[in-house]
């Protein structure tokens, strides 16, 4: 299936769940936040949360800004 | 002599300079800077992380921790209420919660002056989802009170456009503001050298906000260093009261006693 994370096009498995796709990223265990359609996946749910064909992830974290 | 310390949303701090995070050489300078600046309170931006490469650049968050400074998410480069209540949204979950939020939600490109329209609409909806807002907005004295009334916990006009160094352009409108003010007032963007944030604070302001100013310096850390001092420089002038201006000269020695 074809998710867009970032803005991107990225071709995941079928059962990819949102921490397979931080793990793939090579995201684990950074201070990072997700959002899922435009809804926040708290971190406690990354686990469990199924990604599907055309969903729209944000992944984002801190950087210098003013 | 002691001063009193600068409380928003119920949590005082010591320091009444506010530093944010952008346009340093590197991450050594920016963490250099910032604790010299003696800051408490660290602005940061959100942004998405990059696909699949610089996965071992050092994490912003692991040089500035939530630990020691108080972060301040900013919503930064948001031109609409929705995108700046979604970076809040973001940023909360990002620091577990933490729910202290800059609030800006810029007009254009090419001024960076804030959208009052779109600001009071995610402001409203910010509250309503338990954000405390500290919020960037123009120098104009009503939507300063409108802010403050609606439950934002700072408000913090401009004093010239974000990273211009301009200095303080308006500072009738930043006394109007403070006259009436009933929330922490922060001059936040426009300040570009250490005698620009003395005035600030002259003023009566409860802090000031910046982060070109120390990183565009010459020598940032060196810089950090002057805006601190200034800061507290401003603040005690402010307390002791200066002397009144006169238009002509009062001598200092007496005039009684002399023998010529």
């Amino acid at each position: 299936m074809n998710v867009h994370v970032n803005g991107k096009v990225v071709p995941l498995p079928a059962d990819c769940s949102i921490s397979t796709l931080i793990e793939q990223m090579d995201l684990m265990g950074k201070r990072i936040a997700v959002e899922l359609n435009l809804d926040i996946v708290p971190k406690s749910e990354h686990v469990q949360t199924q990604l599907k064909e055309g969903d729209i992830v944000e992944i984002v974290h801190a950087i210098g800004g003013g | 002599m002691t001063d009193s310390k600068i409380t928003i949303a119920g949590v005082e701090y010591g320091s009444r300079l506010l530093v944010g995070t952008g346009k340093y050489k590197d991450m050594a300078e920016t963490a250099e800077a910032i604790a010299v600046s003696g800051a408490e309170i660290v602005t940061f931006a959100v942004r998405r992380t990059n696909l699949g490469q610089n996965a071992d650049e050092p994490s912003l968050l692991d040089v500035i921790s939530p630990e020691k400074y108080t972060l301040l998410p900013n919503t930064a480069a948001c031109y609409t209420a929705d995108d700046a209540v979604r970076t809040c949204r973001l940023a909360r979950e990002l620091l577990d919660g933490h729910d202290l939020v800059k609030l800006e939600v810029l007009g254009d490109e090419k001024t960076l002056f804030p959208n009052v329209v779109e600001t009071l609409k995610a402001a409203e909806t910010l509250i309503n989802d338990g954000f405390k807002v500290m919020v960037y907005t123009s120098d104009d004295p009503i939507i300063a009170k409108q802010l403050a009334e609606m439950g934002c916990v700072a408000v913090m006009p401009l004093a010239a456009p974000i990273g211009s160094g301009l200095g303080i352009r308006n500072p009738h409108n930043i006394r109007m503001i403070l006259e009436d003010a009933t929330v922490p007032i922060i001059v936040d963007a426009g300040v570009g050298t250490a005698s620009d944030a003395a005035i600030v604070m002259e003023l009566g302001c409860d802090g000031v906000l910046m982060n070109t100013a120390i990183a565009a310096a010459q020598k940032p850390v060196l810089m950090a260093s002057a805006m601190k001092k200034a800061v507290e420089a401003g603040r005690e002038a402010f307390c002791a009261g200066r002397m009144p201006r006169k238009m002509y000269a009062s001598a200092s020695s007496p005039i009684d006693g002399t023998f010529f």
